[in-house]
């Protein structure tokens, strides 16, 4: 079966509801994290997708900062991560209820 | 002659700088430089001011204006910072800067032991700065500048001691009535503004006497009588007289400069010099002269039995201010300046010398405690005599040739005013013998501490009061009638700056020059003879009783208005406090909050906590609003 563009946008859209799927089901910190990273990677690969389509080497250069900015999210989401397990000894989300006063 | 008129900038620049030098530095500034620099400023204005009179009396001088700088321009709407130089502002320049360093002087004296001194002059010299932006302007803008300024550095000296609440409300006072006529003042430039497309003299006047008329009488009228009601809130005039009296609470150089001889003069400089429009709104000028002839009766009547010597004082001024617009109501502008003039010279040396009484008497101002002061201050003594003599109109002193020009004039206007403004000088001549004889004949009446501290004033008070005794004695000189081989020197020197003048000559004029002169003499004699009795012989009669006590407590107008302003103005901002301001814009303001808080407490629900829920609620959102802007929004 040879590969065209069409399946590019399915595999992004399937990644990315897994991601949706997994930020909604999981409660594991470190899991939503990964899933957060995923949507952003199908954003990326659907920009690469559409550059292709339409030869415009535009959408490529957003994907650079998309990377980028993804990478300063997760050196401060993971310290957060860190910060709180340090503090409460787990990941889970629901922990982070007790903030309220 | 040199060009002194380019120089015309430096005049009020100097009092300006020492202002600023005085005013900045008043905490680190010693007493004694800070007074020097105070009276260097007036003096160097004062030299200035001389160059420039000599250069105006000189042959073939022209009324110059003399721009500054743009102050306002927009389209055609043009009004410049400038300067008049002609005879009328020069002899206003001479006039402040002169008498202004002479109290400068007295005034580094008087105020020595005070510690706001240098605070003092910085304000003092504020004043004559302002005061001669507001005679030296050449269109209505910058003389109402000045005429603001004025009104700002009399509001500062009458509340200068502001630890005593009386005399901050003093200030207050003041302050508010001359408002009430700056509105008028305001209301008439405006008029001016609308219909003449100009605030400058030079082409105000020009319009107006252009042949083609633009607006009518009735309009002129208005204009006019706003800016004579100005004048009634600067010169305390009836009905807004009441501020003139409270005033003294200021430090008595003060009252002497701002309060007798300068700023309140400045209602009836601003009418001399609009006297093109006066002339053509006869109804203002019949205002002028009703307005100056009842303040003069009226103050006059009051200050028979007052008891500080600063208000008796205050109310003869008033009295005074009244005569000479009384000159200016019947046309008679030239005197009415020279009575600017000589009362200047006479009643600074007045207050001068009651400063120098007070100062002697350790701060007591009830003539009641004082008498016998002859012996202990001869100097003052004997220039209070002469002040006392010139405003009285002694003959051939500045006071009897001033009034007697005004009275001459007002006899040719209108015989019932000329009656009333003789009983008004007599009342004059009367309280001032009665002050005289309280406080210098007789034995004295204070404690024997007082009597103790008696002395005789340092120089720099006596030698002012010996400069401006010679002044009250021969600034009459200027314009003796032609009867005693004198001159129209002032008239002639006034026409400079088109400044009508009424002439008295003939036979007729002789005859009644010399009736006044006999009746003067005469009154005098038996005024002279009757306060010595009444006064200096008898114990003092503490209480008034009837009619006396009426005038005593100044016809209770203060009382009047009291009644019918002050307390229904209080009564309705208490009735807004408790109601407008209480329930309405609290309830506004406690509204909004409240509101705010409750919704705050009722969407706090929503942040659980629960990260989740956080996600989900997103994700909705935008599945929501993608589905929308998908099918609907397009």
């Amino acid at each position: 079966m040879p590969v065209n563009s069409t399946h590019y946008l399915f595999l992004s859209l399937l990644l990315f509801s897994i991601g949706i799927m997994g930020a909604l089901m999981r409660r594991n910190a470190i899991i939503i994290f990964m899933c957060i990273e995923l949507m952003l990677n199908a954003v990326n690969l659907l920009l690469v997708a559409f550059s292709k389509i339409y030869g415009d080497a535009d959408a490529q250069l957003f994907v650079f900062f998309i990377m980028v900015v993804a990478a300063a999210e997760v050196a401060v989401g993971l310290a957060i991560i860190v910060m709180m397990y340090r503090k409460v000894h787990s990941v889970d989300i629901n922990i982070l209820n007790r903030l309220k006063h | 002659m040199g060009n002194f008129s380019q120089l015309v900038y430096l005049v009020p620049l100097f009092p300006l700088i020492g202002f600023l030098v005085n005013g900045l530095l008043w905490k680190r500034m010693p007493k004694n430089l800070g007074g020097i620099i105070g009276c260097v400023a007036i003096l160097a204005s004062f030299v200035v001011s001389l160059g420039i009179f000599f250069e105006v009396k000189g042959a073939g001088f022209q009324p110059q204006t003399k721009v500054l700088f743009d102050f306002i321009k927009s389209g055609d709407f043009y009004i410049p910072l400038a300067f008049q130089v002609d005879a009328l502002s020069s002899l206003f320049l001479l006039i402040i800067t002169g008498i202004g360093f002479l109290i400068h002087v007295y005034s580094t004296s008087y105020m020595h032991h005070d510690e706001g001194m240098v605070k003092y002059f910085a304000y003092l010299n504020l004043f004559v700065f302002f005061m001669l932006l507001l005679v030296l302007g050449a269109n209505y803008l910058v003389m109402f500048i000045g005429w603001e300024g004025v009104g700002l550095c009399s509001y500062l000296l009458i509340g200068f001691w502001f630890k005593n609440k009386d005399y901050t409300n003093a200030g207050k006072k003041a302050f508010i009535m001359n408002r009430i006529g700056d509105l008028g003042f305001l209301v008439g430039l405006l008029l001016i503004l609308f219909n003449f497309h100009t605030l400058s003299y030079y082409e105000f006047f020009g319009q107006l006497h252009g042949s083609q008329t633009i607006v009518s009488t009735t309009t002129y009228n208005w204009i006019a009588i706003c800016l004579f009601i100005g004048a009634m809130g600067k010169s305390a005039q009836v009905p807004l007289y009441t501020w003139l009296p409270d005033a003294m609470a200021g430090p008595t150089p003060v009252s002497a400069l701002i309060h007798a001889a300068t700023m309140v003069t400045a209602g009836i400089y601003m009418i001399v010099r609009s006297n093109a429009l006066y002339d053509l709104a006869p109804m203002a000028l019949d205002l002028v002269a009703i307005v100056g002839l009842i303040t003069a009766l009226l103050a006059a009547t009051i200050a028979l039995y007052q008891n500080d010597i600063k208000k008796v004082l205050a109310y003869s001024t008033v009295s005074q201010l009244g005569f000479m617009f009384l000159a200016l109501g019947v046309g008679a502008y030239t005197t009415g300046i020279f009575h600017v003039m000589t009362h200047a010279f006479f009643k600074a040396l007045l207050f001068l010398g009651a400063g120098s009484v007070i100062h002697a008497m350790g701060g007591e101002q009830d003539i009641s405690r004082m008498g016998g002061l002859r012996k202990k201050l001869p100097i003052t003594y004997f220039t209070f005599l002469i002040g006392v003599l010139a405003i009285s109109g002694f003959p051939f002193t500045s006071g009897f040739v001033s009034k007697d020009e005004i009275l001459m004039a007002v006899y040719e206007h209108n015989k019932l005013y000329f009656y009333l403004a003789a009983t008004a000088a007599v009342f004059t001549a009367i309280y001032m013998f009665r002050l005289l004889m309280l406080v210098f004949m007789g034995g004295f009446r204070g404690t024997e501490d007082q009597e103790h501290h008696l002395h005789e004033s340092p120089a720099a008070i006596t030698i002012p009061l010996v400069v401006l005794a010679l002044l009250s004695l021969l600034g009459g000189l200027v314009q003796l009638p032609h009867l005693f081989g004198g001159h129209d020197f002032l008239n002639e020197f006034l026409a400079g700056a088109k400044i009508p003048a009424v002439v008295h000559e003939g036979a007729e004029a002789t005859t009644k020059e010399l009736t006044l002169l006999a009746g003067t003499v005469v009154g005098l004699l038996i005024i002279f003879i009757a306060t010595r009795k009444l006064f200096a012989v008898k114990q003092f009669e503490g209480n008034y009783t009837g009619f006396k006590k009426v005038l005593a407590n100044k016809w209770y107008i203060d009382e009047i208005y009291d009644a019918i302003i002050v307390k229904p103005i209080e009564a309705l901002s208490n009735v807004l406090d408790k109601f407008a301001e209480k329930k309405g814009i609290d309830g506004i303001v406690n509204g909004v909050g409240k509101t705010v808080k409750w919704g705050g407490e009722r969407l706090r629900l929503l942040q659980s906590g629960h990260v989740g829920f956080y996600i989900f609620i997103m994700v909705f959102g935008i599945v929501v609003l993608f589905t929308l802007s998908f099918f609907w929004i397009r």
